[in-house]
């Protein structure tokens, strides 16, 4: 065997704290061979960041000590001065990250910034760089690399930005490429294009790629190799189907029996609560599936009619409004007490902002909405301040939807006194008791939140909102941001909470995996329009409009035996749903295609 | 964890303890609580006539009795020094307060409500600080009449821009959170969410704000006073002191230094004190 591209040995890097180093990664060593991908894998935390930026020594010096050996090409890279360093990074190795939004200079074109990295290690002249750099763009399928050179990167979306970010890493021809969570910020349908895009440069180039990222699914897609990390110790190192199918340590078979996997589900027709694990000994026990069945034969809790919202695009001297984000479009679903529905669908697709026109957070210029045989929309003061009441949301980001400057405590017991349900004693009372629920405990009540965890902070929430005995939870990606296991807990603390208290969910999500598991309807939507909504079965078993088909096709699934799988799927940019003024958006018919399973024709 | 009947209760308390322990404030507080006991305490301390004028002893240098010298026209310099504290105190500490009652209110409607509200309020704002800030003091000064008073009204209301603008864009980030919308969903009215969930989590860059225009205050009342604006003569201001002082800067060079250390002096103490503030007030900081 040859020798490997990169060399990992006891690698361990502290941080200065107040109490002094502290070490975040101990110990790691792996290697990489050409032509083969590596992952890295772990929760928040884990130092899977921090091993990548010591291997290239992005971290900084006068913060941080990094001590052990990362051999590339013989010779040891911490050894090396920074000037040294400056010619390694961009030409031997080269980095992506998680943020194509913000990793690219907004004030250069695209092009240029490729081309950059030619120059400085290519010893290329413009007009050489220009051209290789185009070569490079239709390369990583940019379409028109001639017109879009000379353009900014705000001309370009999510995925083609991502693009552009691997057209750069790859201009100087790495041996080594670090993608450090590259897809994680992406729309599936595009994840899926970049996964493949990375597979074929690597198998064009034979380049090693070292993968960060917590997503399961996608480890076994793109890695030959693992490697589970666990609060800064490499906890597991083999072949990708070993640490899937026979881990020896039982983190990584907890982590793995965490990971919701679409198709799971077939055959289930509750919700089921994703099973008890137990990090420390990976032991797995199974939970039960929701045992209250929804009474589809009442009235249902919310009705929506031909909902929409649109927002104005304004411009020129006066700001005048010139066209309209149509955000949501003639969405019609009911939702029955006790209920879960999921609205599916990619950024933009008007899922959160149908959640938002439904609380009235923003004003829908048409349709009807009615809460329990009240119409929503007319209400006005004090009978409005009473409907959110029965209707309560979470939010995505468990770090800002907490006010920083109240305790817990304070922020569960204000709506309670903001309502009149209790105040003074009684209040803080009740708060303990809705902490209790939520699984934290009341001698909580005085910290802030800024010492508890993400997936705490979710619980905080929920408490906040369960205090007003809400009809309706209007879950925005609530649990989007959590790392897998802290994930499934507030998951099944979901479940748990309407399967006790009745109470019918909107789950707005991304995660198609998730959402198989919690819900019992689905309605996938698509440029502000509802275009295939069932019973969880029908949509993710029997899916019809092709929109539907597309994003379950491209959820990664965590099954190593689909490594080898390309999607193939064309290269397009999700449509925008900007209209000009006086645009009439065109009927809608809908087919039943049996058991209330509509799909847009 | 046992009672505390309202959960706001603690709150207060938290940053007291926070502000006692924390050093920049302790430095703060021993700079600038002295400086303001003398200010309080001039009139019952055993110190000369600020005024009385003596023609034997003319801009002599600091000596046993006359610790930091005399003036011009022979005043006991730290006699004028401990009453020009008041002044200068005042209208520093008054200016900013008038112009932090004025412009957080107001910036707070601009960012918080938006629209028409914000038009009106931010192209006024543009406007004045459109103006130099000590000319619109001096304006606003000479348009109200000489006096100490007057003269802070007119340096509050002519730092209130900035603080209009600053507390605009802090609203505008803050209302971004989810915090904001979630506050709205749980049915909590406008003044609720300004004042619990906005106000508190704008509090340290205005605070900064505000301690950084305390010395720009001081300073602004000596240029009013040189102009007959501010502290009337014959009573004494640091900020009029320095001014005559600087005619005399060969002749008696300790004239000068003692009010402009004191102005020195109160500006990084209220510097220290603010900074002080502003992390005892955020719980993230313990």
């Amino acid at each position: 065997m040859t020798a490997p591209i990169l060399s990992v040995r006891n690698l361990t890097t502290a941080f200065r704290t107040e109490e002094g180093w502290r070490e975040v990664v101990r110990n790691i060593g792996f290697d990489i061979h050409a032509g083969e991908t590596v992952a890295v894998v772990g929760e928040s935390g884990s130092g899977k960041s921090v091993t990548s930026l010591s291997i290239m020594r992005l971290l900084d010096p006068h913060q941080s000590r990094i001590s052990g050996q990362v051999m590339v090409q013989g010779r040891n890279l911490l050894d090396l001065t920074e000037r040294q360093m400056q010619d390694v990074r961009g030409n031997e190795i080269a980095m992506i990250f998680q943020e194509p939004m913000t990793s690219l200079n907004p004030a250069y074109t695209v092009g240029r910034q490729i081309a950059e990295v030619l120059i400085r290690h290519k010893a290329m002249d413009k007009a050489q760089a220009r051209t290789a750099a185009i070569a490079i763009m239709e390369r990583v399928r940019i379409p028109n690399p001639d017109r879009r050179f000379d353009q900014y990167p705000h001309e370009f979306s999510g995925g083609m930005r991502q693009r552009v970010m691997i057209a750069m890493a790859l201009a100087a021809r790495p041996k080594l490429l670090i993608a450090d969570e590259p897809t994680t910020a992406l729309d599936v349908t595009i994840q899926g294009q970049i996964l493949d895009l990375i597979k074929e440069l690597q198998a064009e180039y034979g380049m090693a790629v070292l993968f960060i990222t917590h997503d399961m699914g996608v480890v076994a897609e793109i890695a030959d190799r693992t490697v589970v990390m666990f609060r800064g110790d490499q906890v597991e190192t083999g072949s990708t189907d070993h640490v899937f199918r026979r881990a020896d340590h039982p983190y990584s078979r907890a982590l793995l029996a965490a990971v919701p996997a679409l198709g799971a589900m077939e055959g289930q027709g509750q919700p089921l609560r994703f099973p008890r694990v137990d990090m420390a000994s990976g032991a797995i026990a199974p939970l039960p599936p929701m045992a209250r069945p929804v009474d589809r034969s009442a009235a249902p809790l919310l009705s929506v009619r031909n909902l929409v919202t649109r927002f104005d695009v304004k411009a020129g001297l006066l700001n005048r409004p010139v066209s309209a984000v149509h955000a949501v479009e003639g969405v019609s679903f009911d939702l029955w007490a006790g209920e879960t529905l999921a609205l599916v669908g990619e950024s933009g697709c008007g899922k959160s902002t149908t959640g938002r026109s439904i609380m009235r957070l923003v004003e829908p210029r048409s349709g009807a909405i009615t809460l329990q045989g009240q119409d929503v929309l007319a209400l006005k003061g004090a009978q409005m301040q009473a409907m959110r009441r029965d209707i309560q949301m979470i939010f995505q980001d468990p770090f800002s939807s907490l006010n920083p400057r109240m305790t817990v405590g304070q922020a569960v017991a204000e709506p309670l006194v903001k309502h009149g349900i209790a105040r003074g004693k009684a209040a803080r009372a009740r708060a303990g008791e809705l902490l209790d629920q939520v699984g934290l405990s009341p001698a909580m009540m005085d910290r802030y939140p800024h010492e508890f965890s993400g997936g705490q902070r979710q619980r905080v929430a929920i408490a906040r909102v369960l205090g007003l005995e809400p009809k309706l939870i209007v879950a925005d990606e609530s649990v989007s941001a959590l790392d897998v296991s802290i994930k499934a807990q507030v998951c099944n603390l979901l479940m748990d909470l309407q399967e006790r208290l009745g109470i019918s969910l909107l789950f707005i999500s991304h995660d198609m995996a998730v959402v198989e598991r919690i819900s019992h309807r689905v309605a996938v939507m698509y440029l502000g329009e509802i275009v295939e909504i069932g019973s969880r079965e029908a949509v993710f078993g029997n899916p019809q409009h092709a929109y539907t088909q597309k994003l379950i096709a491209a959820v990664p699934v965590p099954d190593p035996d689909r490594r080898l799988l390309r999607r193939n799927t064309p290269i397009d940019e999700l449509k925008s749903p900007v209209h000009p003024l006086g645009y009439t958006p065109p009927r809608r018919e809908w087919r039943n295609v049996g058991q209330d399973h509509l799909v847009m024709v | 964890m046992t009672d505390a009947a309202v959960p706001l209760a603690r709150k207060g308390s938290r940053a007291w303890r926070s502000l006692r322990r924390n050093p920049s404030a302790i430095v703060g507080a021993v700079i600038v609580i002295p400086i303001i006991l003398l200010a309080v305490f001039a009139p019952v301390l055993p110190i000369a006539d600020p005024n009385a004028t003596s023609w034997t002893a003319i801009r002599l240098p600091p000596s046993a009795q006359y610790w930091l010298g005399t003036d011009e026209i022979g005043r006991d310099i730290l006699s004028r020094m401990i009453w020009g504290a008041r002044a200068s105190l005042l209208a520093g500490v008054i200016s900013v307060a008038i112009a932090l009652v004025t412009g957080v209110p107001l910036g707070l409607l601009a960012g918080y409500f938006g629209g028409w509200v914000d038009m009106v309020i931010s192209r006024i704002t543009e406007a004045l600080l459109a103006m130099p800030f000590l000319i619109m003091a001096i304006a606003l000064a000479a348009f109200l009449g000489p006096s100490l008073t007057n003269a802070m009204i007119a340096i509050g209301l002519s730092a209130m821009p900035i603080i209009i603008r600053l507390t605009r864009g802090q609203v505008l980030a803050v209302k971004a959170e989810d915090y904001v919308e979630g506050a709205r969903a749980v049915g909590l009215n406008h003044i609720e969410i300004m004042g619990r969930y906005i106000l508190p989590n704008i509090v340290p860059p205005i605070i900064v704000q505000a301690t950084l225009t305390v010395a720009t205050a001081i300073i602004a009342e000596a240029s009013l006073s040189f102009l007959g604006l501010g502290q009337q003569a014959p009573a004494a201001s640091w900020g009029s002191m320095l001014n005559t002082a600087k005619n005399f800067l060969t002749q008696a060079p300790t004239y000068a230094l003692f009010p402009g250390l004191a102005i020195f002096l109160v500006v990084v103490g209220f510097n220290l004190l603010g900074d002080g503030l502003r992390e005892a007030l955020d719980p993230r900081e313990n």
